[in-house]
């Protein structure tokens, strides 16, 4: 750990303020807070959000696991889980049930989360109505107003042009029965997950100055239409190392004539099931890519 | 009648206020077809810092009957219009909807008012639209903002409009970029009756059409509001507009208005200086 820097990178009064937003994030399920986003030692568009409200969390005593499209070790989680180690010391893990603060980017872990957990997600857009009224205004005023029309005339329109709803990431919820949330751009198979959730979730959005938080058990109901319903939707296979049939997968193109691979996004529970006995299609036993 | 005893007890003490500010007397010219007006305007005035917007303007527009305000550009109309849709604050007179007092209105009941019981139709259709949005969308936007959550039912309805405004069925997943441009004034009309609105304000629905289109979309305006039974406000500087449409008129200028009555009185006998200019300035064919 540095000495060069304050705990957890940012200085106590930005910490403080940060933490006021998240409280009242928290008092107001859903509802956008505007907070005062520092410059982070990262470009924007790589989780400056996210990170500040980790920094917020963060105790001396926390196990952090940070997560970049489910994989504990991709470029993002990775650099972001040194970036804490650096300045606030704090333990890590690449295990789930064992973390007790959980930077992610695009995903909600497979193993459910539990109580006394916080969730911090990176956010890049935090306005749900954004592609469809540019002024912020308006849109601002249609929260306030509760005036959602718009977000089924999007709906709408993937129906008329696809069939289906064709939104696969960053499907819009309703929290508690008032505010229309951009659930961050996670693919809608996590959506159900956002519901009822005993785990603390934040949502930070660092260029778009935004917090917005879903406490503990609160209720998140993706939109939908009564004649096509909401459908958490994934690819229709089995995961090829481990072979599990009820997580989230990525396609991996394995080489030039088409073939592919189905894998768990979710790193940590693949090598988890791998680790008891688990074997999909193409795994080894008892081996772990 | 009750109707007539509300009205008097609510319009009956301000409207003799205004009458004796000098506004034009409304009764002889007003084509009752209820006692009790759906919009009625007291005393409106609108200033842009010292400049006149409109002033001292009062009428009552019955449900039903449909009012054209003509003039040059600059004479206010268009002012006028916005106070009246809630666009603009007047800074002096009242504004009652159906005996509800608009300036004491909170913005939440007015812009639901405004997606439900009225509509608004733009000179320039894309104001009107959203243009990245599918005909059906455009149409069905009110019907999901008061509510309808069945993706084929919403379908039906706007399926059903766009054959009343005369566009084809097949043509309900094209975006309106793709329409022309009377094609688009038709398809803002359906967007804005579709929830059934009691009033409907009209700003030049004509203007940049071709003569043979506008022909046919005041054929389709006509049949739309005998069938419907609206109340329309509708502003142009075409003559041939409102003596097609319109039960009465008001002649406005300088943010005044000079002369109202009945359409084809005013039009026919016309008594101020400035009406006579305008009826004689129509070129005959």
């Amino acid at each position: 750990m540095s000495d060069a820097y304050n705990f957890a990178y940012l200085d106590e009064q930005t910490k403080r303020m940060i933490r006021r937003a998240i409280l009242k994030g928290i008092a107001v399920p859903g509802y956008q807070v505007p907070f005062a986003s520092r410059e982070m030692p990262m470009p924007y568009g790589w989780g400056t959000g996210g990170v500040q409200v980790t920094a917020a969390c963060l105790t001396p005593d926390d196990r952090l696991k940070v997560i970049d499209q489910g994989a504990d070790d991709t470029t993002n989680a990775v650099s972001i889980r040194k970036f804490f180690q650096r300045t606030a010391g704090v333990a890590v893990t690449e295990a789930t049930a064992e973390a007790t603060v959980i930077q992610t980017r695009h995903r909600i872990p497979e193993t459910p989360l539990c109580e006394g957990q916080i969730l911090v997600y990176q956010v890049p857009i935090p306005e749900p109505l954004r592609f469809l009224e540019p002024r912020e205004t308006e849109t601002r005023k249609m929260h306030e107003l509760e005036e959602y029309g718009l977000m089924h005339v999007k709906l709408y329109e993937d129906i008329a042009r696809h069939g289906t709803i064709a939104t696969a990431y960053a499907y819009p919820v309703k929290v508690e029965g008032r505010y229309v949330m951009d659930p961050s751009p996670i693919p809608k198979f996590d959506n159900p997950k956002l519901s009822d959730n005993p785990a603390i979730q934040l949502f930070g959005a660092g260029r778009e100055q935004r917090i917005y938080a879903l406490p503990p058990y609160t209720q998140v109901i993706s939109l939908d239409f009564e004649d096509h319903p909401f459908e958490a939707s994934k690819a229709p296979h089995d995961c090829d190392l481990c072979g599990a049939g009820d997580s989230y997968l990525d396609e991996v193109i394995t080489d030039d004539r088409g073939s592919r691979m189905y894998v768990c996004s979710d790193t940590d529970f693949c090598a988890g099931r791998r680790a008891a006995g688990h074997v999909g299609r193409l795994g080894q036993p008892g081996a772990a890519e | 009648m009750t109707g007539g005893q509300n009205s008097l007890k609510n319009f009956g003490a301000p409207a003799q206020g205004d009458r004796a500010m000098g506004a034009v007397d409304m009764d002889t010219c007003a084509k009752v077809k209820e006692d009790r007006p759906l919009l009625s305007v007291q005393g409106v005035m609108k200033l842009y810092g010292s400049r006149i917007g409109c002033t001292d303007v009062t009428f009552d527009l019955f449900p039903g009957e449909v009012l054209g305000i003509v003039g040059e550009s600059g004479s206010g109309k268009s002012t006028l219009l916005g106070c009246l849709a809630g666009h603009l604050k007047p800074d002096a007179g009242r504004i009652l909807y159906d005996g509800r007092d608009m300036g004491a209105l909170g913005e939440p009941e007015r812009r639901r008012l405004s997606r439900t019981e009225w509509a608004f139709v733009h000179q320039n259709a894309r104001d009107g639209l959203r243009m990245g949005v599918s005909a059906g969308g455009n149409v069905g936007e009110r019907l999901m903002a008061v509510g309808a959550r069945n993706y084929a039912a919403i379908r039906d309805t706007a399926t059903d409009w766009l054959g009343r405004v005369e566009i084809a069925a097949d043509r309900i997943d094209d975006r309106p970029s793709a329409f022309s441009g009377g094609m688009q004034q038709r398809l803002q009309i359906a967007r804005n009756l579709v929830t059934g609105p009691r009033l409907v304000f009209m700003d030049e629905p004509t203007g940049g059409l071709d003569v043979s289109v506008q022909a046919r979309l005041l054929d389709l305006l006509r049949g739309l509001v005998r069938d419907l039974g609206l109340s329309v406000v509708i502003v142009t500087h075409d003559l041939a507009v409102v003596r097609l449409l319109a039960d009465r008129l008001m002649v406005m200028k300088s943010g005044r208005v000079v002369e109202q009555g009945l359409t084809d009185q005013v039009l026919d006998d016309p008594q101020h200086g400035y009406t006579q200019l305008l009826v004689s300035s129509v070129l005959q064919v």
